[in-house]
């Protein structure tokens, strides 16, 4: 087990470094830096300013150049100065892990609350009338897009209420706040708990006909436990896998979502500091995301030995 | 010409109801910002969503009235400076300032600040501003001359009457001598209405009452909050929900203008010109355009009469290098503009003419000349690239659009990258000087197509020094001409743009020849 940990800590490094290259090297290929953008935004191009800034900002150096020094500054704990704001990029970034955190863990939350139950039920219940029902809302949950998804709720929201769960200012009562966290993550959540419904009823389906859900059920055990305790339980993993990688996507991937909330979280500042070729947060956010979910991964791995016996790590 | 007459007379009654009525003060006011600007430094910027936030926190020496749509030589107030006076010579422009007036940090305004401002926009100083995109609006000041702490004078090349307006435009406030350039970008210090609490990216812009203001009684808001709201979607439902008193100015199109009054009935609306154009740019340098012939026919085949149906309901000016009137009060009168290529009512006769030089240049119906259309990836760029696609078509040029990211967009034009452009261009202030010198001069860093014409470079020289304003209106009309026969920068449309706001807000006029200008808000009030 020692040693399976340590090889996995291992390639973890080893991951994170290939990373930390590849978005290097990818975000000084991309056309375009930040200098010219600096001046897009001025609508002037004067080359001997340009050439100034550029060794200003350190943009004169060589790539690999750069990179040791990014590199050493984030062994270091130092993440650089955010080219636009000219703020530390740590002050930057930290305000808003917790703000795309909560949605995501709260999106996640949704998904496997209303997923996985709902995924046992159209299981248990196959080809009744609730388990088609279920069927078209999970179908609608994958083909709907979260802009318009989004859109819809809010114009809902607006219309019903007369409100808005938008940010615009930190929320002043506790039901503000929830909102402001609920309808973003329940929206986002949707698409996350279709699919685990989804995987979850197919994977229900194959694990009801086995036999030893068969045998439990002849013994007398009650539809509850042999659904829940027996067949659920080792319906799990391929569940577990997709809430990992759902988990992990949402980390990086809310950016409609915060977007059309007007959430001021990870996602739409790493969009943001993309477009303005902003490469101290850019790198350092892609770094985040990928340790984020290179961890999700290795969890997600320790989890399969937790819930099925039959797999042992570093065996 | 009836929508703007329905649009200044409902400002014009908006503006006598509010003085009509006594201001309260109090109360934090909302204003939806639809990006993060690059910095919180005015003089560093070129966009008015750095305006819109900050202007509030400066002052200038002189200030278009903030209560008047057009701005005109004749709108402009003392600001910082109590009164001005100009020489018998017209190359000395003296200013006497304010007494007592206090920057934010409690340091005094002096006359050494404004003499700071003009050398840091000169590029004379060690500290240097990041970007510096209206240093050529100083170029004929030869020196700024303190004497004493609350007199300036402006020491000119040549006579200039448009410094004035220049200086009264929201892009000219005055800085501290004592804070460094950086500082002003992440922490702006002014002598304005508001003081600036905090700028979060992607966030929040906010600003307070600035207690200690020398315009006692001003202003009446305890402060601004400029929420950012990059989805428009969004931050229009966050309108008629109440979330923010008023949409980001000029940021609301006819269709949205639409389901707002349908939705939030009370809301005040202004759709009202901008003085930004949608235009043509040719790259003259390389062939095949740097055939004239060619260039003409891409002029002569423009119908703006349909850009102004599809993109503004009818509801858009033609004009030529600057804006036409009634709002502007430069533009070319209307049968002045029908003579120019492109310009004619009869589209028909203008195409058949530009065949005949595509078929003069050796292009036709079984040769036709494949060409891009670059343009920036915004929709107000794209929208008007694909009808001008659609147009060439009818000269036997097929064009395909190459979307540019605005990462790439002015470098590619700097390079001088593309052969067929869509750009958009805003004029900060109504006067022929900001415009010719800046898009049309020669060498100038914002004249994109680099049309270069030295005749015509001292023809604006010309204009600039002249002081009698029908004569000088004349010699611009003359100027105008000209550019639209060179194909300079064939200006398609000056497009309309909406502003709405609550009826509990007061105190706003939304200006109609400039978008730079009219934020200082001290005048706003909320009747709540």
């Amino acid at each position: 087990m020692t040693g399976y940990l340590l090889r996995r800590l291992g390639l973890m490094l080893l991951t994170l470094f290939g990373i930390s290259i590849i978005i290097f090297v990818l975000l000084r290929l991309v056309p375009g830096n930040m200098v010219d953008i600096l001046f897009d935004s001025a609508g002037l191009v004067d080359p001997a300013e340009k050439a100034r800034i550029a060794a200003e900002l350190g943009l004169d150096k060589s790539i690999p150049e750069q990179y040791l020094v990014w590199i050493n500054g984030l062994l270091h704990g130092d993440l650089g100065i955010s080219y636009v704001s000219e703020k530390s990029a740590l002050k930057e970034i930290l305000p808003r892990i917790p703000v795309t955190a909560r949605l995501a863990l709260s999106a996640i939350v949704f998904a496997v609350l209303v997923g996985v139950p709902f995924g046992v039920i159209s299981a248990v219940k196959q080809n009744s009338a609730i388990d088609y029902g279920l069927r078209v809302v999970s179908l609608a949950g994958l083909s709907m897009p979260s802009f318009w998804l989004g859109l819809v709720v809010l114009m809902g929201f607006a219309a019903l209420t007369g409100t808005l769960p938008v940010y615009t200012e930190p929320p002043k009562t506790t039901l503000e706040a929830f909102l402001l966290v609920a309808v973003p993550a329940m929206t986002v959540g949707f698409r996350s708990s279709a699919l685990i419904m989804r995987l979850t009823r197919s994977a229900m389906l194959e694990v009801l006909r086995q036999d030893y859900v068969r045998t439990a059920r002849a013994k007398g055990a009650g539809a509850g436990r042999v659904n829940f305790h027996h067949a659920l339980r080792n319906a799990l993993l391929p569940v577990i896998t997709v809430i990992g990688l759902e988990t992990a996507f949402l980390i990086g991937g809310l950016i409609v979502t915060e977007t059309v909330f007007n959430i001021p979280g990870l996602a739409r500042f790493l969009v943001e500091s993309i477009r303005n070729r902003d490469y101290p947060i850019v790198q350092n956010l892609v770094m985040l995301t990928a340790f984020i979910v290179v961890t999700i991964n290795f969890l997600v791995d320790l989890l399969y030995a937790a819930l099925d016996p039959r797999v042992r790590l570093g065996a | 010409m009836k929508w703007f007459w329905q649009s200044t007379v409902a400002i014009l009654i908006l503006a006598g109801t509010a003085a009509a009525q006594t201001p309260k003060s109090g109360g934090i006011m909302k204003i939806y910002q639809r990006d993060s600007p690059a910095s919180a430094s005015i003089h560093e910027e070129a966009t008015f969503s750095n305006n819109v936030p900050f202007m509030g926190v400066f002052n200038n020496l002189v200030l278009f009235r903030q209560d008047a749509p057009v701005n005109t030589p004749e709108t402009i107030t003392p600001e910082l400076a109590d009164s001005w006076a100009w020489s018998e010579d017209k190359k000395t422009l003296t200013f006497k300032l304010h007494p007592g007036v206090k920057w934010h940090d409690g340091k005094p305004f002096t006359s050494a600040d404004v003499k700071c401002t003009i050398d840091l926009l000169q590029n004379k100083l060690a500290d240097k501003f990041r970007k510096n995109p209206r240093r050529s609006w100083y170029a004929n000041v030869d020196a700024v001359v303190p004497n004493g702490d609350l007199e300036v004078a402006f020491k000119l090349g040549r006579p200039q009457p448009s410094l004035l307006s220049m200086l009264a435009s929201g892009y000219s406030p005055m800085y501290p001598c004592h804070v460094p350039t950086r500082e002003m970008r992440t922490n702006p210090i002014g002598t304005g209405p508001f003081k600036f609490v905090e700028f979060k990216q992607n966030e929040i812009i906010r600003l307070a009452k600035n207690q200690d203001y020398w315009r006692k009684g001003k202003p009446y808001l305890d402060g601004i909050d400029f929420p950012i709201i990059t989805n428009r979607a969004t931050a229009m439902l966050a309108f008629i929900a109440g979330k923010v008193d008023m949409t980001m100015p000029t940021e609301v199109t006819h269709p949205i203008l639409r389901d707002i009054k349908s939705q939030a009935p009370k809301s005040v609306c202004a759709m009202v010109p901008t003085n930004v154009s949608i235009n043509l740019i040719v790259n003259r340098e390389k062939p095949p355009f740097d055939n004239a012939d060619l260039r003409r026919a891409l002029a002569l085949t423009i119908d703006r009469k349909a850009f102004i149906d599809i993109l503004f309901e009818g509801q858009a000016d033609m004009g030529g290098a600057l804006l036409p009137g009634p709002e502007g009060i430069w533009g070319m009168p209307k049968e002045m503009l029908t003579g120019m290529p492109g310009y004619s009512p009869d589209i028909a006769a203008s195409r058949a003419e530009a065949r005949g030089l595509m078929v003069k240049a050796g292009y036709g119906p079984d040769k036709r000349l494949a060409i891009k259309v670059s343009t920036r990836n915004i929709p107000t760029y794209r929208d008007p690239a694909v009808i001008l696609l659609d147009q060439l078509k009818e000269i036997y040029v097929d064009g395909t659009l190459d979307i540019v990211e605005t990462s790439v967009w002015f470098g590619k034009i700097e390079r001088k990258d593309y052969a067929v452009g869509l750009n958009l261009t805003g004029n900060a202030v109504d006067d022929p000087d900001q415009s010719f010198y800046e898009n049309y001069g020669c060498g100038s860093e914002r004249n994109v197509t680099a049309y270069c014409n030295p005749e015509l470079q001292k023809a604006f020289d010309a204009q600039s020094v002249e002081t009698d304003v029908a004569k000088r209106r004349e010699m611009v009309w003359a100027i105008d001409t000209q550019l639209q026969n060179d194909i300079a920068r064939p200006t398609i449309v000056y497009g309309r743009a909406g502003t709405c706001w609550a009826p509990e807000v007061h105190g706003y006029t939304q200006m109609i020849n400039s978008s730079y200008n009219g934020f200082r808000f001290e005048n706003l009030w909320l009747d709540r």
